[in-house]
């Protein structure tokens, strides 16, 4: 470890990882329980175009790709609420137009080309400079505060819409303030995992606490422990195997999932051979409810 | 706590109706589910909104609550239209099943604590009060020894205990419940008329859409039956044609009454079964 923190690229690589690691299990969280799972990816599809703008007009990439990434996840929003059947098609719509724009732009772009932009698709951590550092932690920052002010909010949103109208909560407020929280989180992890993999960071974690958890807080807490392992460890590992590091990082996620469904799955078996009885004892089976059929008018 | 509410709303005479529906249309996608209702709901009323599938019971209690937005006519909520309506902790809505989505795990007392979202401050802890109400909460569905499972360990009928449970811990003096005894076994049933019963006692107003009276047939105070979106039916009991169950084609939802029950429930706020535990909720102290 001592060896990594010896450059300065991995010093700047490693606080990256960290940020990301930290954050994007945060949002992560209220998406699988919005299941807006993709909603990441989608994001991560117009933040491409934004990162083109930033190189066609030489400002920071990041910068430009937050900016382009807001507005993306508010259109998301707003095609979400007003056609809901077809929530579905829009996101494919932003997936392409996200990604043709980004291919356009660069091709516009003197001295860029679309190799400019697989850095951005798949990662490069280690190119992370200063700047981009200072970008990354303000944004941090910003989406924690998001959390710590709104989470119990955001907690009974992605748990039940109506739940949240009937309780007078400003669900199109909240609904548009998660959906760019997760843009900005998007652009947090860019860097680092790249653009086409930046949901994996905030998906996974999720899916392997799942397994092991029976509350919402700990769940939460435990994918941000998964997703520190994940990058901390990816980078690392990435860094003496000369891997890349943005793969490296979400296999290792993708390796503690399944870690963690087995565990599951033995705990459950075992749990049952202690008790001796079904893995429910105090429902017994087909007992416990009446057919849900036919109801509401 | 909750001062605010006692002697303003439960037991005067003049307070304005929980919910005052005036020619109430929600249509969606040009078709009227809702087709000029009205009704007023006084404070401290148990009342069972009943009727068919498509009649738009469902419709209208989603548009006293904002879920639905109104084509025309108005609703006020508590003397305030609903549009200005602010008061939401005063309201407790229990819906029809835990949820919608959702894969994330989450505590019987986490869901339990969300039900005070309305009436916490951004960013504050919850205070001993708080924590109180939680604990009452669970206790009154009685549901206090799962507080730290998992939801989704919970049987159906368990799941909707903790949904009331959800509703109780903003201590609201207004319930809105949707289709409570749905998919519930008999004794969750029971368990589940007697909490209402319960509420009752304490002077709240609870609004319930129902499929058909069943266990509840003695809480009840008033039942209105929609029928193709306007009120067909208003009164003490509902009219016998609806007992859903002598229909034909109507699929069964609920167990039959047990003759043998020893449950005997108390028809009189006064005359609670003493073996509740006692609840704080707005007004009752």
């Amino acid at each position: 470890m001592t060896e990594l923190l010896q450059y300065e690229f991995m010093r700047r690589a490693l606080l990256a990882a960290v940020l990301v690691g930290l954050v994007t299990p945060v949002i992560g969280t209220f998406l699988v329980q919005r299941r807006l799972a993709l909603l990441g990816d989608g994001i991560g599809h117009v933040a491409l175009t934004g990162v083109a703008l930033g190189l066609l007009t030489s400002t920071s990439p990041v910068l430009t790709a937050a900016a382009v990434a807001t507005l993306g996840a508010v259109l998301m929003e707003a095609v979400r609420v007003r056609t809901r059947a077809s929530g579905e098609v829009a996101l494919a719509l932003l997936f392409y137009g996200g990604i043709a724009g980004g291919v356009l732009l660069i091709g516009l772009t003197p001295g860029a080309s679309n190799a400019t932009l697989t850095g951005y698709l798949f990662g490069s951590v280690s190119t992370v400079e200063e700047q981009d550092i200072w970008v990354v932690a303000v944004l941090a920052a910003a989406v924690v505060a998001v959390v710590a002010v709104f989470g119990r909010q955001l907690f009974v949103l992605c748990q039940d819409e109506d739940v949240a109208r009937a309780h007078g909560l400003p669900v199109r407020f909240l609904s548009m303030l998660l959906a760019v929280t997760a843009a900005l989180t998007v652009v947090i992890a860019m860097r680092v995992v790249g653009l086409l993999m930046v949901s994996a960071l905030m998906i996974v974690p999720v899916a392997a606490a799942q397994q092991l958890t029976r509350s919402f807080r700990v769940t939460m807490g435990l994918a941000v422990a998964i997703g520190l392992v994940s990058s901390v460890g990816g980078l690392s590992t990435a860094f003496y195997s000369d891997l890349s590091p943005g793969a490296t990082i979400v296999l290792i996620a993708l390796a503690i999932f399944c870690v963690a469904v087995a565990a599951a799955g033995l705990t459950r078996r075992w749990g049952r051979r202690r008790a001796g009885t079904p893995r429910r004892p105090e429902v017994p089976l087909g007992a416990d409810t009446m057919p849900q059929t036919a109801r509401g008018g | 706590m909750s001062d605010q509410f006692t002697g303003t709303a439960v037991g005067d005479p003049d307070a304005p109706p929980a919910f005052r529906i005036t020619d109430a249309v929600v249509g969606y996608d040009g078709a009227p589910v809702l087709d000029g209702v009205d009704l007023d709901i006084p404070v401290g009323q148990t009342i069972a909104v009943m009727g068919p599938n498509g009649s738009g019971k469902s419709t209208l209690m989603r548009a006293m609550l904002g879920i639905a937005p109104l084509s025309a006519g108005r609703i006020l909520v508590h003397g305030t239209p609903l549009r200005r309506f602010r008061d939401w902790r005063r309201i407790g809505y229990v819906p029809q099943r835990l949820t919608a989505g959702g894969a994330v795990p989450a505590t019987v007392r986490e869901i339990v604590a969300s039900g005070q979202v309305a009436s916490r401050r951004l960013l504050s802890l919850p205070t001993r009060s708080d924590r109180a109400a939680i604990d009452e909460a669970l206790e009154t569905v009685g549901l206090a020894d799962r507080a730290r499972h998992s939801v989704r360990e919970l049987s159906g009928g368990q799941q909707q205990r903790v949904l009331i449970a959800r509703a109780l811990a903003g201590r609201p003096d207004t319930f809105v419940m949707d289709e409570p005894m749905a998919g519930v076994d008999a004794e969750n049933q029971r368990e589940l008329a007697r909490t209402i019963d319960h509420l009752r006692g304490t002077g709240a107003t609870v609004v319930l859409v129902l499929h058909e009276l069943g266990p509840l047939e003695d809480v009840i105070e008033r039942s209105v039956v929609l029928d193709g979106g306007r009120i067909g039916h208003d009164g003490r009991r509902a009219p016998a044609a609806t007992g859903a169950c002598a229909r034909p084609g109507h699929e069964h939802q609920h167990p039959h009454p047990d003759p043998n029950d020893p449950d005997p429930r108390a028809t009189g706020a006064e005359a609670a079964p003493a073996d509740l535990i006692r609840l704080e909720v707005p007004g009752s102290d």
